[in-house]
């Protein structure tokens, strides 16, 4: 037998502090939504007669169906462009000796020492000049590319040795498929890590899709569950229910991709 | 096949020279290893040839073309990396087809070549695996199959053997020394292990510093270095050097008397005189050469031979007694090594005196 170690102890409580500290509201989220109205404001965590009306009701409710396709959309691409620029960068900065290349790489990174408060408003002036106001490009050009996901990547392409670069050079691949085919196989732990932040990132921004949108039919899923709120009187119940339909994705996609995090990492284990 | 000529090849990274115009001619089919301390410009010379450095300066030229402004892929080259540079994402069949991607073979001769190449390797069975669940002498056969695959003008390999340990190195030692005779194919081969390139060379260029010393066959390296450098490079262990002090005819050693020198021409009186430990053996009979006694002081058993160390003179001096021949530490004992066995190097230029 062996003997639990204190630090163990511990580190386990404060786990469980933490855990139980976050999965709460989750739960309250949960139960909230098969409550009904006149339920709302009695805290019990298991409803005293659960319903599942207000799911029927918002599901059938045409604009949240909307709301949730145009988040996807949004979500969805940005995130392919940032796999794909992000790296394509990324990779050029870190395998490719060029003139410049320098200060090419600390211009990119000075942009992250600018705060998105800052930015919203040359971002609107651009996107209303030249007409992308309330449309999805508008939604979505700030994000094509990120600072963050090409110094994430060419930290990762950095690892990639140069050997199996110059291997596939003599076999005769072009520069862009020795990167598709060579290069990007082999960090697929920091792409997985880069599509999930980026999608969560995306799939939860409010600020931005606000400002930028003003018909209904263009929210995003934030932004439409937040119009709820305003709408005549609070509607909590509504709320939390969209809410919990809305962390499905991220869920879903989580579970989905861990799988590959795990695998990449093994990958990316495997020395010579 | 085919030869590959350099010419005065010069490389430069930025103000700092680390090769200095050097000029080789490499016959079609030889195998020719480039040998030298860490640093001394071996991958460099490699990868110009290769193309994946330019040139600052020279020709290089593969069966007459100038190659110096292709690219890798047009130069019909094949390269095997010390790291292997097979792809952990892609299992050992795609790997080795790699060397056939710009072929126009069609999909079922590729498979064909590369089925064919496996069984040559004897890496039939492990196709469809990953490059994970292969050993290191494994790997790097893949490595090795995927460049000749494409059965290329020549093959350049860059120290493809040092990740292996001693003797898997041996068995792929003599694995690629046979795929070279079976297939005939131009090699070039660096390394900084003058044993791999003794016993794998047609010919060998020692460098160092970015300057090539000397270019000769193993056994002419062996018997006739040009310098000090290449005398203690080749040859394992390293060559016993003794100060010694000219006069005509002959030189007086600092320890174990006098021999005679044929043809002295040095630039002082300082020379060394050479012996290697293989052939310093103890015996009794002082005839023409070098004796040297003292005290054994280490003694290395190997089986074959015994490397023994002795003092003499306040210097330490490597013979060698047969197999199991084991002297004691502490005892006294005489080595001889005959007269035409001996080397003689010019102290100040390091140079070999003229030929004996
Ligand atoms: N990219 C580079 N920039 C500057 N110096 C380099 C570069 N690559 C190699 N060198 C220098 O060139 C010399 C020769 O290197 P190399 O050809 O790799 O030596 P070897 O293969 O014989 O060990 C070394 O002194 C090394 O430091
Ligand atoms: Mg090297």
């Amino acid at each position: 037998m062996s003997r639990v170690r204190p630090g163990r102890i511990v580190s386990w409580t404060l786990l469980f502090i933490g855990g139980v500290i976050m999965i709460t509201p989750i739960i309250f989220m949960l139960s909230t939504s098969l409550k009904d109205a006149s339920q709302v404001y009695d805290l019990r965590v298991i409803p005293a007669a659960p319903t599942l009306d207000n799911y029927i009701e918002i599901l059938g409710d045409g604009r949240f169906t909307r709301w949730f396709i145009n988040s996807m959309i949004v979500a969805g691409i940005v995130t392919i462009s940032n796999v794909f620029f992000d790296s394509l960068v990324g990779y050029t900065l870190a395998k490719f000796k060029f003139r410049g290349r320098y200060l090419v790489f600390i211009a990119i990174l000075s942009t992250l020492m600018i705060p998105t408060e800052m930015l919203v408003l040359p971002w609107y002036l651009m996107a209303s000049q030249f007409g992308w106001v309330d449309s999805y490009w508008g939604i979505m050009f700030p994000g094509m590319m990120t600072a963050f996901g090409t110094f994430l990547m060419k930290q990762f392409f950095e690892g990639v040795p140069d050997d199996f670069i110059e291997a596939a050079r003599i076999d005769g691949l072009n520069e862009f498929t020795i990167w598709w085919k060579i290069a990007m196989p082999l960090v697929t732990p920091a792409l997985s890590a880069l599509a999930i932040f980026t999608f969560l990132g995306n799939w939860t921004a409010f600020f931005w899709p606000l400002i930028v949108t003003t018909s209904a039919e263009l929210y995003t899923l934030p932004v439409g569950l937040s119009s709820f709120a305003v709408e005549q009187s609070i509607q909590w119940e509504k709320i939390m229910t969209g809410a919990s339909i809305a962390t499905l994705p991220t869920l879903l996609i989580f579970l989905f991709l861990q799988r590959y995090i795990v695998r990449g990492v093994m990958l990316a284990g495997l020395k010579g | 096949m085919a030869t590959i000529e350099l010419d005065r090849l010069v490389k430069r990274y930025g103000q700092t020279t680390v090769v200095h115009g050097i000029d080789l001619s490499i016959r079609d089919g030889e195998f020719v290893v480039l040998v030298g301390p860490s640093g001394c410009g071996k991958s460099t010379t490699l990868r110009m040839i290769a193309g994946l450095e330019e040139i600052s300066g020279g020709e290089i030229r593969i069966d007459g073309r100038v190659v110096n402004d292709l690219q890798p892929k047009d130069r019909n080259i094949a390269m095997v990396f010390q790291n292997y540079a097979i792809y952990p994402h892609m299992s050992v069949a795609e790997n080795i087809a790699f060397g056939l991607y710009r072929s126009k073979l069609s999909k079922a001769e590729k498979r064909q070549r590369v089925e064919q190449v496996a069984g040559t390797l004897g890496l039939t069975p492990y196709l469809e695996r990953r490059p994970s669940a292969l050993s290191g002498g494994q790997r790097q056969r893949v490595a090795i199959g995927r460049a000749m695959v494409r059965d290329p003008a020549a093959f350049l390999f860059d120290e493809p053997l040092s990740n292996l340990d001693a003797q898997l190195r041996t068995q792929m030692r003599i694995e690629i020394k046979r795929l070279h005779h079976r297939l005939g194919t131009t090699s070039v081969f660096v390394t900084h292990d003058q044993v791999e390139a003794m016993t794998m060379a047609d010919r060998i260029v020692v460098m160092r510093d970015g300057r090539i010393l000397q270019v000769g066959t193993p056994l002419e390296l062996y018997e006739k270095p040009v310098d000090i450098f290449t005398a203690r490079f080749i040859g394992s262990p390293t060559m016993n050097l003794i100060p010694a002090s000219l006069r005509d005819g002959g030189a007086d050693l600092s320890v174990g008397g006098s021999v005679r020198v044929p043809h002295a021409t040095a630039t002082t009186s300082d020379i060394l005189v050479g012996a290697r430990p293989q052939d310093l053996i103890p015996t009794s009979n002082g005839a023409q050469g070098l004796t040297v006694s003292g005290t054994v002081a280490v003694v290395e058993t190997l089986g074959s031979e015994t490397l023994v160390h002795i003092e003499s003179g306040g210097q330490t001096i490597i013979g060698s007694a047969p197999g199991r021949e084991i002297p004691r530490i502490g005892e006294h004992l005489t080595f001889h090594a005959p007269a035409e066995r001996l080397y003689f190097f010019d102290k100040a230029t390091e140079k070999a005196l003229a030929a004996q």
